[in-house]
């Protein structure tokens, strides 16, 4: 972490293998960590022989658990992976930052549960359904994607973020479509209500009913996905998304359509998520156009973003540790464990040498101890709170962090006081930092427990949003994607 | 021709223009400088809008002020223009400076995700539910009782003269800034070429630091507009006024400042004429086709001018 833009040196003992294209800002930003060390080990895998492995583990889910809860949050997770490879389609080759990309899957679930549902009388057969809502979402990416086509990047993120927000509007409001001359509202979409009782896949007079069958239909269906976007990846179209991933300058001048490829790359992408659309309907048997809302697309692109844009096995990783740590912060006595062990986890990876770590974990400690005694001391009230988490570790923190019995409104306080510390953290070095590590460290277990964890679904957006920075600031190829620097 | 129906919707428009214009105008300002879309501008504005709430809160509230009207007015503006211009400058240094050099989708990323920071960290401290300034009962009604009228029925309230005219204020002050001070050139020469300015011996980070405390300040203001003329804040408040914004830029020429005021009257008045005459949930749906219209007629914007790319 540099100070006023004067970049830290490289660390002596990483050799600076200077690769073509590479430039100090990726030199920089590339391998220095324990995260790109580990990075490059995932990197040596044969990619096929890693799908190929990971299709294997997945199918085999179903048959380890009966637990229903374990394969709908697998069901999820390969629904959010087969989203994340069409954005990575898009954002990862294409370099569009498509904003409007959960609206693409939004309009292919409606389409399909217009077309496969009591909602218009019709139950067509998946055969026929799951084709045209593709294609036609792919017709709709076209349209959205053609005015800015002769644009940079920027004006595509403002139409498409705009278009993903109409999209939740008209759909929200579509109950009561009326134009100008018709006075009898009609009922397109069924409005906030969404449309249920929607269809299951119906294939070769087989209808898929269960949520193994779900889960196996998604997981085939990634399966295709991910084998074709790895034979794209390696053919002429993938050759020349892959040299505008590069550098499209370079590809412009070597001859490649450049705008009619971004726009091919937006169009599948679009595609894609409208495969995942179907699916995902089908399953749930309803639609509501709030499930295609922001927050499923921040989500879809933290898990792009962490596992790497461009990087098909990083789609993989992305969305398995991005929605896994979702599921698990639901429940706040699992959250608390996370928590704790990921700071744990952090601070051994960055924290070296180990009495530098032992130091700080040790002086934490203490002063929480400390903290504890003089504000019991001071006011008992003060520390009359219970810890959420049960077990040992719920009664050893009840006695080193300070628990009021109304932590609301010091909670929110504290909450703020913490941004500003660990932001403060970052213009520290040496042993400042560490010194003014161990309160932030304290401030930071304080808030958790007293306010983090008794708001589970906000914290999981909070968290979203810091990864995103964070990993944006830190990492900006994410786990498995290859650092790069845009020639302005 | 209902004129009445018109008046109003007219009033409202402007109205609504121009708390967008503000809100462009910070917009413009940084993309001019960095060519970045800081998409946590909306949500500075919302920040902006809570600081002006909790300021009347401390002073009593709505119905039992314990202050002049305006030193309270003038007390709201000052703290959301700081609070907001702070906050622009803390996320222009923690979150976008490192990347100001990393590839384009970089920096935009990294916006997106300090806005649905920010969305959800004022959720978690302030609650989802709307608050409400409730102007209308400030000092005993004066505030939208008084004004004057525009034909039957039409009125026009001080609350909305203090926002139009407020505004007008602070693009003057920003345009007389940006023009006669030696910062204000700094900014032009920044915006027009960074590299070549740096060369020049401009301190690009000290103008970078200072568009984006200007920017984020008119949003704050713009804030405490909204709540003055439309009473409700929500913690969500900025997405949707965002985009509008943004809009509002795009139409107008994006780095253009006198092009953003322009938009976000057009994008104000599309908005209530659409809702006045139309639906109210086609409103979203013409403030966008207007901007489709615009970036496939005239992607320069209304008033900006075709830039060729550099390379």
């Amino acid at each position: 972490m540099s100070g006023d833009g004067n970049e830290t040196p490289p660390v002596p003992d990483e050799p600076q293998t200077s690769r073509i294209g590479a430039d100090e800002w990726v030199a920089t930003h590339a391998g220095r960590t324990q995260l790109g060390r580990f990075a490059r080990e995932l990197q040596r895998l044969p990619p096929l022989g890693f799908y190929l492995g990971f299709g294997v583990v997945a199918a085999l889910l179903p048959a380890l658990t009966s637990n229903g809860y374990i394969v709908r949050v697998g069901f999820d997770t390969l629904i959010y992976m087969l989203l994340a490879l069409g954005l990575n389609v898009a954002v990862g080759y294409a370099g569009l930052l498509d904003l409007g990309y959960v609206a693409f899957f939004g309009f292919a679930a409606y389409g399909y549960a217009m077309l496969a549902s009591p909602k218009f009388g019709l139950h067509w057969s998946a055969l026929a359904v799951v084709p045209l809502v593709v294609v036609a979402t792919a017709i709709l990416g076209l349209l959205v994607a053609l005015p800015s086509r002769r644009l940079v990047g920027d004006y595509l993120a403002i139409v498409t973020l705009f278009f993903g927000q109409l999209f939740v509007a008209v759909y929200t409001n579509g109950e009561r479509i009326s134009f100008l001359g018709f006075t009898r509202p009609y009922d397109l979409t069924g409005g906030p209500n969404g449309i249920v009782n929607v269809d299951p896949w119906h294939l070769f007079g087989q209808s898929i009913q269960s949520l193994q069958g779900y889960y196996y239909l998604a997981l085939i269906v990634f399966m295709i996905a991910l084998i074709a976007m790895y034979l794209v990846d390696r053919s002429r179209t993938g050759r020349a998304w892959r040299s505008l991933r590069e550098d499209s300058l370079a590809a412009e001048l070597m001859g490649i359509p450049v705008n009619r490829l971004k726009l091919v790359a937006f169009v599948v992408g679009a595609a894609v998520a409208g495969i995942a659309g179907t699916v995902f309907v089908a399953l749930n048997t309803a639609t509501f156009a709030t499930d295609f809302d922001v927050p499923t697309l921040i989500v879809v692109y933290s898990m792009l973003i962490l596992g790497g844009a461009g990087s098909l096995g990083g789609v993989i990783i992305g969305a398995l540790v991005v929605n896994i740590s979702l599921e698990v912060l639901r429940t706040p006595d699992h959250a608390t464990w996370v928590f704790y062990t990921l700071l744990a986890f952090g601070l051994v990876l960055r924290m070296r040498p180990w009495q530098r770590l032992a130091a700080v974990i040790g002086g934490t400690i203490a002063f929480g101890f400390v903290v504890h005694a003089i504000v019991s001391a001071i006011s008992s009230s003060a520390v009359a709170g219970q810890a959420v988490v049960g077990g040992f570790l719920g009664s050893g923190l009840g006695s080193w962090v300070v628990l009021p019995s109304d932590p609301k409104q010091i909670g929110n306080m504290m909450f703020v006081v913490l941004i500003l510390a660990v932001l403060g953290l970052t213009l520290l070095h040496g042993w400042q930092r560490d010194l003014a590590l161990v309160p932030t460290l304290y401030l930071a277990a304080f808030v958790w427990e007293n306010r983090l964890v008794v708001e589970p679904s906000i914290t999981r957006l909070i968290l979203i949003g810091v990864i995103l920075i964070v990993l944006m600031n830190a990492r900006p190829q994410g786990l498995l994607g290859t650092a790069k620097v845009e020639i302005v | 021709m209902n004129w009445n129906l018109f008046l109003t919707e007219l009033v409202a428009g402007i109205t609504h223009g121009a708390v967008y214009a503000l809100i462009a105008l910070g917009y413009s300002m940084v993309y001019g400088i960095l060519k970045l879309l800081n998409f946590a501008h909306g949500d500075i504005y919302m920040v902006g809008a809570f600081i002006g709430f909790g300021i009347l809160t401390v002073f009593g509230g709505a119905t039992s002020l314990s202050v002049n009207v305006w030193v309270l007015l003038i007390l709201m503006f000052l703290a959301a223009m700081l609070g907001g211009g702070l906050l622009g400058v803390m996320i222009e240094r923690f979150a976008y400076r490192r990347l100001r050099n990393a590839p384009r989708i970089a920096p935009l990323i990294t916006a997106l995700g300090v806005s649905f920071f920010l969305e959800n960290a004022a959720l978690l401290l302030l609650g989802g539910q709307f608050q409400s300034y409730n102007s209308f009962s400030w000092a005993g009604g004066s505030l939208w009782s008084n004004g004057f009228s525009l034909g039957a029925g039409v009125h026009v309230g001080v609350a909305q003269i203090i926002v139009v005219v407020g505004a007008i204020v602070l693009m003057v002050g920003l345009t007389l800034f940006v023009q006669r001070t030696q910062l204000g050139k700094a900014m032009r020469a920044t915006s027009f070429d960074r590299e070549a300015a740096a060369m020049m011996g401009i301190d690009v980070d000290r103008v970078i630091v200072a568009t984006f405390f200007i920017g984020s300040a008119l949003a704050g203001a713009a804030g405490v507009f909204n709540g003055l003329a439309y009473q409700q804040v929500w913690p969500y408040m900025g997405f949707q006024a965002g985009l509008y914004a943004f809009s509002a830029a795009v139409v107008g020429g994006i780095g253009n400042l006198p092009g953003s005021v322009l938009g976000g009257l057009v994008i104000g008045l599309a908005q209530s004429f659409s809702t006045g005459y139309i639906s109210s949930t086609f409103q979203e749906a013409i403030v966008f086709a207007i901007l489709i219209a615009v970036l496939i007629v005239r992607p320069s914007g209304l008033l900006g001018r075709a830039v060729a790319q550099k390379v």
